[in-house]
């Protein structure tokens, strides 16, 4: 047996989105914590079984938005107003309504930024290895099974009776993963 | 197991739900047409479960090219060839190779560009406009569309790019500190042109590549060979389906669907801008945008149709392409055809009505003058043909689906080339009329534009997933975490709504088979 701080946690494998969300909700209701579920396609209501928080990502989204109507506003009116003033068909220097498309498409494509990339940051991506990624039967998690991780840092995980339980709750191919 | 037998219950009852809704029929014949909106035809057919798809999705790619993509690839890429020596030529004799001339100063170019930028619409479209709609049938269609979209930017970037005669200063149009101290023309709509179709081909990579990472994760984990699981581990970023990364992931992709629909509808808006500020009689009209916006979204639908059908018909996917995509794509070109022949009828009435002689005389002269031949292949193609959509015998024929929207394309594609041209040949005084004649070198640069639009469509057919597996998967009815149980819970609205009747029917077969 590994040693007890090598384990990522346990693994067990379910055959449709169903069995692995009753089991999840089986688990969580007896008090453990710290689950994931790694799926080929999300499963809706699996973050409220799994009690996970919702996401960050629309406030980086709002920020980088932002900051692209900001920095589109202050180009456009530093360049023109300030650094090269230059009247141009009679319009004033700081001539707002011309200004609004070029704000528009980089609002948008700065909030596009901030939820590409703040997705990618919050998920911690791209990462090179997981310890999941040791499942032995991991190919068919990114097709048509669905994995259910109980964490080895949860207060609940026995190496004896979380197999027992997963088993119970239908779950197959169970194996201890190891911390990379 | 429990589980199993409670699914076979539940598929039981929802047989018999469906047979007490009058379908006896057609549960077993997939391919029917349902009118119930309650109970549509399914978005898979034949029986396909999870694995079903990941292996239609992934033996397109598995499997040997089929004779037809190397045949494809060997001509696209000899156009390509030809349009990168033509631009080359282009380079070292300059503008004076195409038919350009006083007062036609925008040609073939302007209307390549103005062409390729609407083909790439339906992409977002699809990708975006129809999955805050919640149109669940998108999820076949919509890589191809998002795929199409960004060859269709990088063809439309280059005319522009081109087109500007010394190349070699094409950095002025962006704000970059020089040596003159000079700035770009914010108030121009040709700069705001600039950002609109950079940030348009930027944010519609991002939304393609963000939708692809699942779907590339599972290329990597099924890849045998050391060097496609390198690459595709690399580019898949170490995606592991988390419930955590779900979470996040739905979410941002939700906000990249709500921030292209305002951009699509700018882009080509602004597009239009590049005429419509103008004050040439014939651009110099304020319908130009959703004009433009219409036509680009009624291109872009035929160009999804077109190369649909050939690759449903030559990668085996018609349990995944049905023929209900196929009648929903007809019935937007239906209606974005119809938009558009309205606004030509709107731009005649306008014309009209404004009492400005230039104005009337403008569309007189596109209708009935030296471009007449232009503009009636226009008026057939984009508003005549289209309207045969109205009978479903032919939305539902595959053969004439092809024919017409090969059609529309042609008819687009003459739509940009009346506008910019028409508009242009005859100036307010007659000493300053002229007739435009592209030059070989023209014809031939847009032959090669379509060359690197298809090899690169023809490499990602070979190279990366063209249906969107994951979208696929999590809109099929056993993708509800409540579709296995017990009966008496009550059904959810959602399946219900989504017509998850017939495909639950399926899985009551499969199942049965299998006890």
């Amino acid at each position: 047996m590994l040693p007890e701080q090598r384990i990522h946690g346990l693994a067990a494998e379910f055959d449709t989105p169903g069995a692995i969300y009753r089991a999840a909700q089986a688990l969580r209701s007896e008090g453990y914590q710290r689950l994931d579920a790694h799926t080929p396609f999300p499963i809706h209501g699996m973050e409220k079984v799994l009690g996970l928080p919702p996401s960050r990502v629309p406030w980086i989204c709002l920020a980088g938005g932002l900051f692209g109507c900001a920095g589109a506003l202050l180009l456009q009116w530093w360049t023109s107003a300030v650094d090269y003033p230059w009247v141009i068909s009679g319009k004033p220097l700081f001539s707002l309504p011309a200004f609004i498309p070029i704000t528009f498409e980089l609002t948008v494509l700065f909030a596009a930024f901030g939820a590409f990339f703040g997705m990618l940051a919050l998920n911690r991506l791209p990462r090179p290895h997981h310890p999941v990624f040791g499942y032995s039967r991991w190919q068919r998690v990114t097709d048509d099974r669905f994995l259910l991780i109980v964490e080895a840092s949860d207060p609940l995980f026995d190496l004896e009776e979380t197999p027992r339980r997963l088993e119970q709750l239908g779950g197959r191919h169970i194996e201890l993963l190891e911390e990379e | 197991m429990v589980a199993e037998g409670a699914g076979r219950e539940r598929a039981t009852m929802g047989r018999d739900g469906a047979m007490q809704q009058g379908e006896r029929a057609e549960t077993r014949d997939t391919t029917a047409l349902h009118d119930d909106p309650r109970s549509r035809a399914p978005l898979v057919i034949g029986g396909e479960d999870f694995h079903g798809v990941t292996e239609i999705v992934c033996g397109v790619h598995e499997r040997p090219m089929p004779r037809g993509w190397y045949v494809g690839f060997a001509l696209a890429s000899s156009a390509l060839l030809m349009l990168l020596c033509l631009i080359g030529w282009l380079f070292w004799e300059g503008l004076g190779i195409w038919g350009l001339n006083i007062p036609v100063g925008w040609g073939y170019a302007i209307v390549n560009f103005v062409f390729w930028i609407g083909i790439g619409h339906a992409g977002t479209l699809i990708s975006a406009i129809l999955y805050l709609l919640r149109q669940h049938w998108r999820t076949s269609i919509n890589r191809f569309a998002e795929a199409m979209t960004i060859f269709a930017v990088i063809c439309a970037l280059l005319f522009p790019g081109i087109h500007v005669g010394r190349v070699w200063v094409a950095y002025w149009m962006l704000p970059i500190p020089n040596a003159m101290g000079m700035w770009p023309q914010f108030r121009s709509p040709l700069l705001w042109d600039v950002f609109a179709v950079s940030t348009y081909g930027t944010v519609s990579f991002l939304f393609w590549y963000m939708g692809m990472l699942p779907d590339l994760a599972t290329f990597r984990d099924r890849a045998t060979k050391r060097i496609k699981q390198i690459i595709y581990g690399v580019l898949a970023m170490g995606w592991r389906g988390s419930a955590r990364h779900w979470l996040t992931y739905e979410k941002a992709y939700l906000l990249l669907a709500a921030l292209s629909t305002p951009l699509v509808l700018s882009v080509h808006s602004i597009v239009s801008f590049d005429f419509a500020v103008s004050i040439l009689p014939g651009w110099h009209t304020t319908i130009f945008p959703p004009y433009f916006v219409a036509g680009a979204v009624f291109s872009g639908f035929a160009m999804v149709q077109m190369l649909m059908l050939v690759a449903r018909h030559s990668f085996r996917l018609k349990h995944l392409v049905t023929m209900r995509h196929i009648e929903n794509m007809n019935k937007i070109m239906l209606v974005t055809g119809s938009m558009v022949g309205y606004a030509y009828a709107m731009e005649f009435f306008i014309a009209w009505y404004s009492g400005n002689p230039y104005e009337q005389y403008a569309f007189i002269n596109r209708a009935f003058g030296p471009y007449a031949w232009a503009y009636w292949i226009m008026v057939s193609c984009n508003v005549i043909f289209p309207q045969l959509f109205w009978s479903k015998r032919v939305r539902t024929n595959i053969a004439l689906s092809f024919v017409i929207s090969v059609l529309v394309n042609v008819g687009m594609w003459f739509e940009r080339f009346v506008i910019v041209i028409t508009s242009l040949h005859r100036d307010y005084l007659p000493s300053s009329w002229g007739y435009y004649w592209p030059t070989w070198v023209d014809v031939c640069t847009l032959i090669g534009s379509f060359g690197l639009f298809f090899t690169l469509f023809l490499l990602f057919l070979r190279f990366l997933p063209i249906i969107a597996m994951f979208e696929v998967k999590a809109v099929m009815p056993q993708a509800d975490p409540h579709f296995d149980e017990p009966a008496s819970h009550p059904v959810p609205a959602v399946a219900v709504a989504s017509g998850a009747a017939a495909g639950r029917t399926q899985v009551a077969d499969a199942s049965k088979e299998g006890a």
